[in-house]
Protein backbone atom coordinates (compact mmCIF):
# COMPACT_ATOMS: atom_id res chain seq x y z
CA UNK A 1 0.00 0.00 0.00
CA UNK A 2 1.25 3.48 -0.90
CA UNK A 3 1.05 6.08 1.86
CA UNK A 4 -1.13 8.43 -0.20
CA UNK A 5 -3.34 5.68 -1.71
CA UNK A 6 -5.40 4.12 1.04
CA UNK A 7 -6.57 0.97 -0.78
CA UNK A 8 -5.00 -2.40 -0.03
CA UNK A 9 -4.58 -5.08 -2.67
CA UNK A 10 -7.56 -6.83 -1.09
CA UNK A 11 -9.67 -3.64 -1.33
CA UNK A 12 -8.81 -3.26 -4.98
CA UNK A 13 -9.57 -6.89 -5.75
CA UNK A 14 -12.95 -6.64 -3.98
CA UNK A 15 -13.87 -3.58 -6.04
CA UNK A 16 -12.74 -5.15 -9.32
CA UNK A 17 -14.72 -8.30 -8.53
CA UNK A 18 -17.82 -6.25 -7.75
CA UNK A 19 -17.82 -4.61 -11.17
CA UNK A 20 -16.65 -7.73 -12.95
CA UNK A 21 -13.24 -6.82 -14.37
CA UNK A 22 -9.96 -8.54 -13.75
CA UNK A 23 -7.36 -5.82 -13.71
CA UNK A 24 -7.34 -2.04 -13.24
CA UNK A 25 -5.97 -1.70 -16.78
CA UNK A 26 -9.25 -3.18 -18.07
CA UNK A 27 -11.03 -0.02 -16.93
CA UNK A 28 -9.04 1.89 -19.53
CA UNK A 29 -9.63 -0.52 -22.41
CA UNK A 30 -11.47 2.21 -24.35
CA UNK A 31 -8.30 4.27 -24.67
CA UNK A 32 -6.25 3.27 -27.71
CA UNK A 33 -2.91 1.62 -26.89
CA UNK A 34 -1.06 4.22 -28.97
CA UNK A 35 -2.11 6.86 -26.43
CA UNK A 36 -1.08 4.74 -23.49
CA UNK A 37 2.32 3.85 -24.83
CA UNK A 38 4.56 6.51 -23.36
CA UNK A 39 6.93 6.87 -20.47
CA UNK A 40 6.79 9.71 -18.03
CA UNK A 41 10.18 11.12 -17.23
CA UNK A 42 9.60 11.71 -13.54
CA UNK A 43 12.29 12.14 -10.93
CA UNK A 44 12.33 9.67 -8.06
CA UNK A 45 10.00 10.28 -5.13
CA UNK A 46 11.46 12.68 -2.55
CA UNK A 47 11.50 12.47 1.20
CA UNK A 48 10.13 15.44 3.13
CA UNK A 49 13.64 16.64 3.85
CA UNK A 50 14.64 16.44 0.20
CA UNK A 51 11.47 18.24 -0.85
CA UNK A 52 12.05 21.10 1.56
CA UNK A 53 15.61 21.48 0.27
CA UNK A 54 14.36 21.41 -3.32
CA UNK A 55 11.81 24.16 -2.70
CA UNK A 56 14.30 26.26 -0.74
CA UNK A 57 16.55 26.19 -3.76
CA UNK A 58 13.69 27.09 -6.08
CA UNK A 59 12.79 30.01 -3.76
CA UNK A 60 16.36 31.28 -4.01
CA UNK A 61 15.77 31.83 -7.73
CA UNK A 62 13.23 34.56 -6.90
CA UNK A 63 14.66 37.99 -7.34
CA UNK A 64 12.88 40.44 -5.01
CA UNK A 65 12.29 43.66 -6.91
CA UNK A 66 11.03 47.07 -5.85
CA UNK A 67 7.94 47.53 -8.02
CA UNK A 68 7.07 50.64 -10.00
CA UNK A 69 4.59 48.72 -12.14
CA UNK A 70 0.86 48.51 -11.53
CA UNK A 71 -1.60 47.95 -14.38
CA UNK A 72 -4.10 46.26 -12.10
CA UNK A 73 -2.02 45.05 -9.15
CA UNK A 74 -0.57 47.46 -6.59
CA UNK A 75 2.07 47.12 -3.91
CA UNK A 76 0.28 48.47 -0.85
CA UNK A 77 1.29 47.66 2.70
CA UNK A 78 -0.33 44.66 4.40
CA UNK A 79 -0.67 45.12 8.17
CA UNK A 80 0.70 41.98 9.81
CA UNK A 81 -2.47 41.32 11.79
CA UNK A 82 -4.31 40.36 8.57
CA UNK A 83 -2.31 37.26 7.59
CA UNK A 84 -2.30 36.28 11.26
CA UNK A 85 -6.09 36.44 11.48
CA UNK A 86 -6.99 34.89 8.13
CA UNK A 87 -4.63 31.99 8.78
CA UNK A 88 -6.74 30.87 11.71
CA UNK A 89 -7.86 27.41 10.72
CA UNK A 90 -11.56 28.26 11.12
CA UNK A 91 -11.10 30.61 8.16
CA UNK A 92 -8.20 29.14 6.22
CA UNK A 93 -9.26 25.53 5.86
CA UNK A 94 -13.03 25.80 6.10
CA UNK A 95 -15.06 24.94 3.06
CA UNK A 96 -18.58 26.34 2.77
CA UNK A 97 -20.87 23.69 4.18
CA UNK A 98 -23.86 22.76 2.04
CA UNK A 99 -26.05 24.25 4.73
CA UNK A 100 -24.25 27.61 4.68
CA UNK A 101 -26.28 29.06 7.55
CA UNK A 102 -24.39 26.74 9.89
CA UNK A 103 -21.39 29.05 9.36
CA UNK A 104 -22.77 32.25 10.85
CA UNK A 105 -19.28 33.69 11.26
CA UNK A 106 -18.46 33.28 7.57
CA UNK A 107 -21.77 34.76 6.51
CA UNK A 108 -21.30 37.67 8.88
CA UNK A 109 -17.92 38.70 7.50
CA UNK A 110 -19.21 38.34 3.96
CA UNK A 111 -22.14 40.57 4.94
CA UNK A 112 -19.70 43.13 6.38
CA UNK A 113 -17.58 42.90 3.22
CA UNK A 114 -20.64 43.61 1.06
CA UNK A 115 -21.52 46.59 3.25
CA UNK A 116 -18.02 48.05 2.83
CA UNK A 117 -18.09 47.58 -0.95
CA UNK A 118 -21.43 49.37 -1.19
CA UNK A 119 -20.10 52.19 0.99
CA UNK A 120 -17.05 52.63 -1.25
CA UNK A 121 -18.90 52.42 -4.57
CA UNK A 122 -22.12 54.10 -3.47
CA UNK A 123 -24.12 51.28 -5.05
CA UNK A 124 -27.20 49.62 -3.54
CA UNK A 125 -25.96 46.03 -3.39
CA UNK A 126 -22.72 44.06 -3.56
CA UNK A 127 -22.39 40.34 -4.06
CA UNK A 128 -20.23 38.12 -1.86
CA UNK A 129 -17.23 38.67 -4.22
CA UNK A 130 -15.94 37.03 -7.39
CA UNK A 131 -12.74 35.35 -8.54
CA UNK A 132 -10.86 38.42 -9.79
CA UNK A 133 -11.33 41.79 -11.41
CA UNK A 134 -11.18 40.51 -14.97
CA UNK A 135 -13.82 37.79 -14.59
CA UNK A 136 -15.98 40.16 -12.53
CA UNK A 137 -15.92 42.58 -15.47
CA UNK A 138 -16.86 39.83 -17.90
CA UNK A 139 -19.68 38.77 -15.56
CA UNK A 140 -20.88 42.40 -15.54
CA UNK A 141 -21.11 42.15 -19.33
CA UNK A 142 -23.30 39.03 -18.94
CA UNK A 143 -25.47 40.82 -16.41
CA UNK A 144 -25.97 43.74 -18.79
CA UNK A 145 -26.73 41.38 -21.67
CA UNK A 146 -29.27 39.42 -19.63
CA UNK A 147 -30.98 42.54 -18.34
CA UNK A 148 -31.18 44.42 -21.62
CA UNK A 149 -31.55 41.29 -23.77
CA UNK A 150 -29.07 42.89 -26.19
CA UNK A 151 -26.01 41.24 -27.67
CA UNK A 152 -23.64 44.13 -28.27
CA UNK A 153 -21.29 45.67 -25.73
CA UNK A 154 -19.11 48.77 -26.05
CA UNK A 155 -15.73 48.58 -24.34
CA UNK A 156 -13.50 51.59 -23.96
CA UNK A 157 -10.06 51.32 -25.58
CA UNK A 158 -8.57 52.45 -22.27
CA UNK A 159 -9.62 49.30 -20.44
CA UNK A 160 -6.72 47.17 -19.20
CA UNK A 161 -5.85 44.90 -22.19
CA UNK A 162 -5.75 41.79 -20.02
CA UNK A 163 -9.25 42.46 -18.73
CA UNK A 164 -10.28 43.03 -22.32
CA UNK A 165 -8.86 39.61 -23.26
CA UNK A 166 -11.05 37.94 -20.65
CA UNK A 167 -14.09 39.91 -21.86
CA UNK A 168 -13.41 38.78 -25.43
CA UNK A 169 -13.14 35.16 -24.31
CA UNK A 170 -16.41 35.29 -22.37
CA UNK A 171 -18.17 37.20 -25.16
CA UNK A 172 -17.11 34.67 -27.77
CA UNK A 173 -18.77 31.84 -25.84
CA UNK A 174 -22.07 33.72 -25.58
CA UNK A 175 -22.09 35.27 -29.04
CA UNK A 176 -21.78 38.83 -27.74
CA UNK A 177 -20.34 41.40 -30.12
CA UNK A 178 -17.65 43.50 -28.42
CA UNK A 179 -17.05 46.90 -30.00
CA UNK A 180 -14.24 49.26 -28.99
CA UNK A 181 -15.00 52.84 -28.05
CA UNK A 182 -11.92 54.77 -29.26
CA UNK A 183 -9.52 56.70 -27.04
CA UNK A 184 -8.15 60.19 -27.40
CA UNK A 185 -5.21 61.64 -25.43
CA UNK A 186 -5.17 58.83 -22.90
CA UNK A 187 -8.89 58.78 -22.13
CA UNK A 188 -12.08 57.36 -23.60
CA UNK A 189 -13.36 59.43 -26.51
CA UNK A 190 -16.87 60.05 -25.22
CA UNK A 191 -17.58 62.39 -28.13
CA UNK A 192 -17.75 59.19 -30.19
CA UNK A 193 -20.16 57.55 -27.76
CA UNK A 194 -23.44 58.66 -29.26
CA UNK A 195 -22.36 57.50 -32.71
CA UNK A 196 -21.16 54.15 -31.35
CA UNK A 197 -24.44 53.31 -29.63
CA UNK A 198 -27.24 51.52 -31.35
CA UNK A 199 -30.49 49.78 -30.39
CA UNK A 200 -28.63 46.51 -29.79
CA UNK A 201 -26.12 47.95 -27.32
CA UNK A 202 -26.49 46.51 -23.82
CA UNK A 203 -23.76 48.47 -22.05
CA UNK A 204 -20.60 50.54 -22.06
CA UNK A 205 -17.69 49.18 -20.04
CA UNK A 206 -15.19 51.81 -18.96
CA UNK A 207 -12.29 51.73 -16.51
CA UNK A 208 -11.32 54.60 -14.21
CA UNK A 209 -8.55 55.29 -13.46
CA UNK A 210 -7.86 53.68 -16.81
CA UNK A 211 -4.93 51.64 -18.13
CA UNK A 212 -2.88 54.86 -18.45
CA UNK A 213 -3.73 55.79 -14.87
CA UNK A 214 -5.94 58.61 -16.13
CA UNK A 215 -9.13 59.43 -14.23
CA UNK A 216 -11.93 59.21 -16.80
CA UNK A 217 -14.37 62.09 -16.96
CA UNK A 218 -17.66 60.25 -16.62
CA UNK A 219 -19.91 63.31 -16.30
CA UNK A 220 -22.71 63.12 -18.84
CA UNK A 221 -21.84 59.62 -20.06
CA UNK A 222 -24.88 58.07 -18.42
CA UNK A 223 -27.20 60.61 -20.07
CA UNK A 224 -25.91 59.62 -23.51
CA UNK A 225 -26.25 55.91 -22.70
CA UNK A 226 -29.81 56.45 -21.48
CA UNK A 227 -30.91 57.42 -24.98
CA UNK A 228 -30.45 53.76 -25.93
CA UNK A 229 -31.12 52.38 -22.45
CA UNK A 230 -27.59 51.01 -22.36
CA UNK A 231 -26.10 50.34 -18.93
CA UNK A 232 -22.96 51.99 -17.56
CA UNK A 233 -20.42 49.48 -16.24
CA UNK A 234 -17.47 51.00 -14.39
CA UNK A 235 -14.32 49.03 -13.62
CA UNK A 236 -12.52 50.78 -10.79
CA UNK A 237 -9.69 50.11 -8.37
CA UNK A 238 -11.73 50.40 -5.14
CA UNK A 239 -8.84 51.91 -3.17
CA UNK A 240 -9.05 55.04 -5.33
CA UNK A 241 -12.58 55.53 -4.04
CA UNK A 242 -11.04 56.85 -0.84
CA UNK A 243 -10.92 60.12 -2.77
CA UNK A 244 -12.59 59.78 -6.15
CA UNK A 245 -16.30 60.30 -6.68
CA UNK A 246 -18.17 56.99 -6.28
CA UNK A 247 -19.31 55.50 -9.59
CA UNK A 248 -22.90 55.61 -8.30
CA UNK A 249 -22.70 59.41 -8.56
CA UNK A 250 -21.99 59.03 -12.27
CA UNK A 251 -25.08 56.85 -12.64
CA UNK A 252 -23.22 53.55 -12.87
CA UNK A 253 -25.48 50.51 -13.07
CA UNK A 254 -22.72 47.99 -12.30
CA UNK A 255 -19.37 48.61 -10.64
CA UNK A 256 -16.66 45.96 -10.76
CA UNK A 257 -12.94 45.61 -10.30
CA UNK A 258 -10.18 43.88 -8.47
CA UNK A 259 -10.04 44.54 -4.75
CA UNK A 260 -6.38 43.45 -4.53
CA UNK A 261 -5.29 47.08 -3.89
CA UNK A 262 -7.13 46.89 -0.55
CA UNK A 263 -4.05 45.51 1.14
CA UNK A 264 -3.69 42.13 -0.55
CA UNK A 265 0.00 41.45 -1.31
CA UNK A 266 1.10 41.05 -4.91
CA UNK A 267 2.06 37.44 -4.16
CA UNK A 268 2.77 35.91 -7.58
CA UNK A 269 -0.38 37.19 -9.27
CA UNK A 270 -3.00 35.81 -6.91
CA UNK A 271 -5.19 34.94 -5.18
CA UNK A 272 -6.83 38.31 -5.75
CA UNK A 273 -10.51 39.12 -5.45
CA UNK A 274 -13.08 40.52 -7.83
CA UNK A 275 -15.88 42.68 -6.51
CA UNK A 276 -19.24 43.49 -8.05
CA UNK A 277 -21.82 46.03 -6.94
CA UNK A 278 -25.00 47.08 -8.72
CA UNK A 279 -28.22 49.01 -8.48
CA UNK A 280 -31.15 47.50 -6.62
CA UNK A 281 -32.87 47.05 -9.95
CA UNK A 282 -30.24 44.53 -11.06
CA UNK A 283 -30.07 42.72 -7.72
CA UNK A 284 -32.08 39.69 -8.81
CA UNK A 285 -29.98 39.09 -11.89
CA UNK A 286 -26.63 39.67 -10.24
CA UNK A 287 -24.35 36.63 -10.46
CA UNK A 288 -22.88 34.91 -7.44
CA UNK A 289 -24.18 34.95 -3.96
CA UNK A 290 -25.42 37.60 -1.57
CA UNK A 291 -25.45 37.33 2.20
CA UNK A 292 -28.39 38.94 3.90
CA UNK A 293 -29.12 39.84 7.50
CA UNK A 294 -32.33 38.67 9.09
CA UNK A 295 -33.69 37.39 12.40
CA UNK A 296 -33.97 33.82 13.56
CA UNK A 297 -37.07 32.37 15.22
CA UNK A 298 -35.92 33.76 18.57
CA UNK A 299 -35.55 37.26 17.16
CA UNK A 300 -31.73 37.21 17.17
CA UNK A 301 -29.74 38.78 14.34
CA UNK A 302 -28.75 36.07 11.86
CA UNK A 303 -27.21 35.84 8.41
CA UNK A 304 -28.38 33.85 5.39
CA UNK A 305 -27.50 33.33 1.77
CA UNK A 306 -30.19 35.11 -0.16
CA UNK A 307 -31.45 35.84 -3.67
CA UNK A 308 -29.64 32.89 -5.18
CA UNK A 309 -32.50 30.42 -5.48
CA UNK A 310 -33.91 31.45 -8.77
CA UNK A 311 -30.76 31.77 -10.82
CA UNK A 312 -28.75 28.98 -9.39
CA UNK A 313 -31.22 26.34 -8.32
CA UNK A 314 -34.63 26.64 -9.93
CA UNK A 315 -33.86 28.15 -13.30
CA UNK A 316 -30.25 27.29 -13.96
CA UNK A 317 -30.70 27.40 -17.71
CA UNK A 318 -32.01 30.96 -17.47
CA UNK A 319 -29.26 32.10 -15.12
CA UNK A 320 -27.09 35.11 -15.89
CA UNK A 321 -24.16 33.09 -14.62
CA UNK A 322 -23.62 29.78 -12.93
CA UNK A 323 -20.92 31.03 -10.62
CA UNK A 324 -21.85 29.43 -7.29
CA UNK A 325 -18.82 30.45 -5.32
CA UNK A 326 -16.93 33.49 -4.16
CA UNK A 327 -13.43 34.45 -3.07
CA UNK A 328 -14.27 34.14 0.59
CA UNK A 329 -10.87 34.17 2.26
CA UNK A 330 -9.80 37.23 0.27
CA UNK A 331 -13.14 38.88 1.10
CA UNK A 332 -12.21 38.38 4.73
CA UNK A 333 -8.76 39.85 3.97
CA UNK A 334 -10.30 42.98 2.47
CA UNK A 335 -12.82 43.28 5.29
CA UNK A 336 -10.10 43.17 7.94
CA UNK A 337 -7.98 45.63 5.94
CA UNK A 338 -10.79 48.16 5.64
CA UNK A 339 -11.76 47.68 9.29
CA UNK A 340 -8.19 48.31 10.42
CA UNK A 341 -7.69 51.29 8.15
CA UNK A 342 -11.00 52.97 8.65
CA UNK A 343 -11.86 55.98 6.54
CA UNK A 344 -8.88 57.96 7.80
CA UNK A 345 -6.33 55.19 7.29
CA UNK A 346 -7.53 54.43 3.78
CA UNK A 347 -7.40 58.11 2.89
CA UNK A 348 -3.90 58.43 4.38
CA UNK A 349 -2.58 55.48 2.36
CA UNK A 350 -4.12 56.74 -0.86
CA UNK A 351 -3.08 60.34 -0.30
CA UNK A 352 0.52 59.25 0.27
CA UNK A 353 0.37 57.10 -2.87
CA UNK A 354 -1.04 60.06 -4.79
CA UNK A 355 1.65 62.40 -3.54
CA UNK A 356 4.45 59.91 -4.28
CA UNK A 357 3.13 59.31 -7.80
CA UNK A 358 2.97 63.02 -8.49
CA UNK A 359 6.49 63.56 -7.13
CA UNK A 360 7.86 60.88 -9.42
CA UNK A 361 5.86 62.19 -12.37
CA UNK A 362 7.18 65.74 -12.01
CA UNK A 363 10.77 64.52 -11.74
CA UNK A 364 10.70 61.98 -14.57
CA UNK A 365 8.95 64.46 -16.86
CA UNK A 366 11.96 66.73 -16.36
CA UNK A 367 14.36 64.12 -17.77
CA UNK A 368 15.24 64.30 -21.44
CA UNK A 369 14.29 60.61 -21.86
CA UNK A 370 10.65 61.25 -20.91
CA UNK A 371 7.76 63.52 -21.74
CA UNK A 372 4.09 63.68 -20.80
CA UNK A 373 2.01 62.34 -23.73
CA UNK A 374 -1.13 64.02 -22.37
CA UNK A 375 -2.10 66.35 -19.56
CA UNK A 376 -4.79 64.49 -17.66
CA UNK A 377 -5.54 64.06 -13.96
CA UNK A 378 -4.20 60.82 -12.52
CA UNK A 379 -4.19 59.10 -9.14
CA UNK A 380 -1.27 56.81 -8.25
CA UNK A 381 -0.34 55.69 -11.73
CA UNK A 382 0.80 57.77 -14.70
CA UNK A 383 1.95 57.34 -18.27
CA UNK A 384 5.01 58.84 -19.94
CA UNK A 385 6.36 58.71 -23.46
CA UNK A 386 9.97 57.61 -23.56
CA UNK A 387 12.77 57.81 -26.08
CA UNK A 388 14.26 54.69 -24.47
CA UNK A 389 13.61 51.16 -25.63
CA UNK A 390 11.08 50.03 -23.00
CA UNK A 391 12.28 46.44 -22.91
CA UNK A 392 15.94 47.41 -22.49
CA UNK A 393 15.00 50.02 -19.92
CA UNK A 394 13.12 47.46 -17.83
CA UNK A 395 15.99 44.99 -18.16
CA UNK A 396 18.42 47.63 -16.87
CA UNK A 397 16.06 48.44 -13.98
CA UNK A 398 15.73 44.78 -13.13
CA UNK A 399 19.48 44.46 -12.85
CA UNK A 400 19.40 47.30 -10.31
CA UNK A 401 16.61 45.63 -8.31
CA UNK A 402 13.61 47.54 -9.68
CA UNK A 403 10.51 46.31 -11.46
CA UNK A 404 10.10 48.91 -14.18
CA UNK A 405 6.90 50.47 -15.52
CA UNK A 406 4.18 48.65 -17.45
CA UNK A 407 5.19 48.82 -21.13
CA UNK A 408 2.22 49.32 -23.47
CA UNK A 409 4.23 47.84 -26.32
CA UNK A 410 3.71 44.43 -24.73
CA UNK A 411 0.16 44.34 -26.10
CA UNK A 412 0.15 47.00 -28.83
CA UNK A 413 3.23 47.69 -30.98
CA UNK A 414 1.89 51.14 -31.87
CA UNK A 415 2.20 52.09 -28.19
CA UNK A 416 5.81 50.91 -27.80
CA UNK A 417 6.95 54.32 -26.50
CA UNK A 418 4.36 54.51 -23.70
CA UNK A 419 5.15 53.29 -20.18
CA UNK A 420 3.01 53.50 -17.05
CA UNK A 421 4.50 53.87 -13.57
CA UNK A 422 2.58 53.00 -10.42
CA UNK A 423 3.60 54.36 -7.03
CA UNK A 424 2.21 53.45 -3.65
CA UNK A 425 2.75 54.60 -0.07
CA UNK A 426 5.43 51.91 0.22
CA UNK A 427 7.85 53.59 -2.17
CA UNK A 428 10.24 55.80 -0.25
CA UNK A 429 11.71 59.06 -1.46
CA UNK A 430 15.09 57.31 -1.59
CA UNK A 431 13.72 54.58 -3.86
CA UNK A 432 12.09 57.14 -6.16
CA UNK A 433 15.20 59.31 -6.29
CA UNK A 434 17.31 56.26 -7.08
CA UNK A 435 14.90 55.30 -9.88
CA UNK A 436 15.09 58.84 -11.28
CA UNK A 437 18.90 58.69 -11.13
CA UNK A 438 19.09 55.31 -12.89
CA UNK A 439 16.65 56.33 -15.62
CA UNK A 440 18.39 59.68 -16.11
CA UNK A 441 21.65 57.86 -16.75
CA UNK A 442 20.23 55.51 -19.41
CA UNK B 1 -61.05 29.20 -9.60
CA UNK B 2 -62.18 32.47 -11.17
CA UNK B 3 -62.20 32.80 -14.97
CA UNK B 4 -63.86 36.11 -15.95
CA UNK B 5 -65.82 36.03 -19.20
CA UNK B 6 -64.58 39.29 -20.78
CA UNK B 7 -60.91 38.25 -21.07
CA UNK B 8 -58.72 36.30 -23.48
CA UNK B 9 -56.47 33.54 -22.14
CA UNK B 10 -53.29 31.65 -23.10
CA UNK B 11 -52.27 28.03 -22.58
CA UNK B 12 -49.49 29.37 -20.34
CA UNK B 13 -51.99 31.03 -17.96
CA UNK B 14 -51.79 34.70 -18.87
CA UNK B 15 -54.91 36.80 -19.38
CA UNK B 16 -55.47 39.65 -21.84
CA UNK B 17 -57.94 42.47 -21.39
CA UNK B 18 -58.45 44.52 -24.54
CA UNK B 19 -59.02 48.24 -24.21
CA UNK B 20 -59.17 49.92 -27.63
CA UNK B 21 -55.80 49.37 -29.34
CA UNK B 22 -54.15 48.49 -26.04
CA UNK B 23 -54.21 45.36 -23.93
CA UNK B 24 -53.58 44.71 -20.25
CA UNK B 25 -51.69 41.49 -19.47
CA UNK B 26 -51.71 39.60 -16.19
CA UNK B 27 -51.62 36.09 -14.77
CA UNK B 28 -54.71 34.02 -14.04
CA UNK B 29 -56.18 32.97 -10.73
CA UNK B 30 -55.11 29.43 -11.58
CA UNK B 31 -51.51 30.61 -12.17
CA UNK B 32 -51.25 32.52 -8.87
CA UNK B 33 -52.77 29.60 -7.01
CA UNK B 34 -50.26 27.15 -8.52
CA UNK B 35 -47.32 29.45 -7.80
CA UNK B 36 -48.27 30.13 -4.19
CA UNK B 37 -47.00 33.15 -2.28
CA UNK B 38 -45.50 35.51 -4.87
CA UNK B 39 -42.39 37.32 -3.65
CA UNK B 40 -41.05 39.04 -6.74
CA UNK B 41 -42.18 40.19 -10.15
CA UNK B 42 -39.46 40.98 -12.68
CA UNK B 43 -40.78 43.88 -14.70
CA UNK B 44 -39.74 44.83 -18.24
CA UNK B 45 -39.04 48.41 -19.31
CA UNK B 46 -41.51 50.75 -20.88
CA UNK B 47 -41.22 51.17 -24.67
CA UNK B 48 -39.57 47.74 -25.03
CA UNK B 49 -41.02 45.81 -27.97
CA UNK B 50 -42.37 42.27 -27.38
CA UNK B 51 -43.27 39.42 -29.69
CA UNK B 52 -46.16 37.06 -29.15
CA UNK B 53 -44.84 34.09 -27.17
CA UNK B 54 -41.75 35.96 -25.99
CA UNK B 55 -40.81 35.94 -22.32
CA UNK B 56 -41.14 39.49 -21.01
CA UNK B 57 -41.39 39.04 -17.28
CA UNK B 58 -40.89 36.47 -14.55
CA UNK B 59 -42.80 35.82 -11.39
CA UNK B 60 -41.05 34.27 -8.44
CA UNK B 61 -42.85 32.62 -5.55
CA UNK B 62 -41.62 30.87 -2.44
CA UNK B 63 -41.77 27.57 -4.29
CA UNK B 64 -41.14 28.31 -7.98
CA UNK B 65 -40.14 30.83 -10.59
CA UNK B 66 -42.08 31.11 -13.78
CA UNK B 67 -41.66 33.07 -17.00
CA UNK B 68 -44.49 35.20 -18.29
CA UNK B 69 -44.95 34.99 -22.05
CA UNK B 70 -46.54 37.77 -24.00
CA UNK B 71 -49.88 36.65 -25.47
CA UNK B 72 -49.64 39.35 -28.16
CA UNK B 73 -47.06 41.36 -30.10
CA UNK B 74 -46.59 45.08 -29.64
CA UNK B 75 -44.83 47.69 -27.56
CA UNK B 76 -44.97 47.88 -23.77
CA UNK B 77 -46.51 51.28 -23.06
CA UNK B 78 -46.97 50.93 -19.33
CA UNK B 79 -45.57 48.77 -16.53
CA UNK B 80 -47.40 48.23 -13.25
CA UNK B 81 -44.68 49.49 -10.92
CA UNK B 82 -46.89 48.80 -7.90
CA UNK B 83 -45.80 45.16 -8.19
CA UNK B 84 -42.19 46.07 -7.53
CA UNK B 85 -42.88 46.83 -3.88
CA UNK B 86 -45.99 44.67 -3.49
CA UNK B 87 -45.72 41.51 -5.62
CA UNK B 88 -48.29 39.77 -3.39
CA UNK B 89 -51.01 41.85 -5.09
CA UNK B 90 -50.98 39.20 -7.83
CA UNK B 91 -52.13 36.69 -5.21
CA UNK B 92 -54.74 39.01 -3.75
CA UNK B 93 -56.53 39.89 -6.96
CA UNK B 94 -54.87 38.53 -10.12
CA UNK B 95 -57.46 40.09 -12.44
CA UNK B 96 -57.30 43.57 -10.91
CA UNK B 97 -53.51 43.81 -10.91
CA UNK B 98 -52.10 43.66 -14.42
CA UNK B 99 -48.37 43.44 -15.16
CA UNK B 100 -47.99 45.42 -18.39
CA UNK B 101 -50.04 47.38 -20.87
CA UNK B 102 -49.17 46.63 -24.49
CA UNK B 103 -50.02 48.61 -27.57
CA UNK B 104 -51.31 45.96 -29.98
CA UNK B 105 -49.46 45.52 -33.22
CA UNK B 106 -51.86 43.03 -34.80
CA UNK B 107 -55.35 42.67 -33.37
CA UNK B 108 -55.93 39.46 -35.31
CA UNK B 109 -53.51 37.75 -32.89
CA UNK B 110 -56.31 37.89 -30.32
CA UNK B 111 -58.21 35.29 -32.34
CA UNK B 112 -55.48 32.75 -31.59
CA UNK B 113 -56.15 33.09 -27.85
CA UNK B 114 -58.64 31.11 -25.76
CA UNK B 115 -61.95 32.47 -24.49
CA UNK B 116 -63.09 31.93 -20.92
CA UNK B 117 -64.90 28.66 -21.65
CA UNK B 118 -61.96 27.12 -23.48
CA UNK B 119 -59.59 28.22 -20.71
CA UNK B 120 -61.91 26.85 -18.04
CA UNK B 121 -61.78 23.52 -19.81
CA UNK B 122 -57.98 23.66 -20.00
CA UNK B 123 -57.52 24.14 -16.26
CA UNK B 124 -60.06 21.45 -15.42
CA UNK B 125 -58.09 18.88 -17.36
Amino acid sequence: MHKYLPHTEADIKAMLDAIGVERIEDLFAEIPDSLKDFEMDLPKAHSEMELRKHFRELAKMNQPLIPFAGAGAYDHYTPSIIPYLIERQEFLTAYTPYQPEVSQGTLQYVFEYQTMITELTGMDVSNASMYDGATATAEAMFLAQATRKKNRVLVSATLNPYVRDVIDTYAHAKGIEVVTLPEVDGASDFSALEGSLDDDTAALIVQSPNVYGVIEELEGVKETLKQKKALLVVNQDPSTLAYLKPPADHGADIVVGDAQPLGIPLYFGGPYIGYMAATKKLMRKMPGRICGATEDTDGRRAFVLTLQAREQHIRRDKATSNICSNQSLMALFVTIYLSLMGVKGLKDVQKTSYNHAHYLYENLKGLKQFEAPFERPFFKEFTLRTTLDAEKMNQALKEKGYLGPFAHGTYDASKADLVTFAVTEKRTKEEMDELIRILGAL
Amino acid sequence: MKVPKNLYYTDTHEWVKVDGDKALIGITDFAQNELGEIVFVELPEESDPVEKGEEFSAVESTKAASEIMSPVSGVIVEVNNELEEAPELLNEDPYKYWIVKIELEDESELETLKDADAYQKLIEE
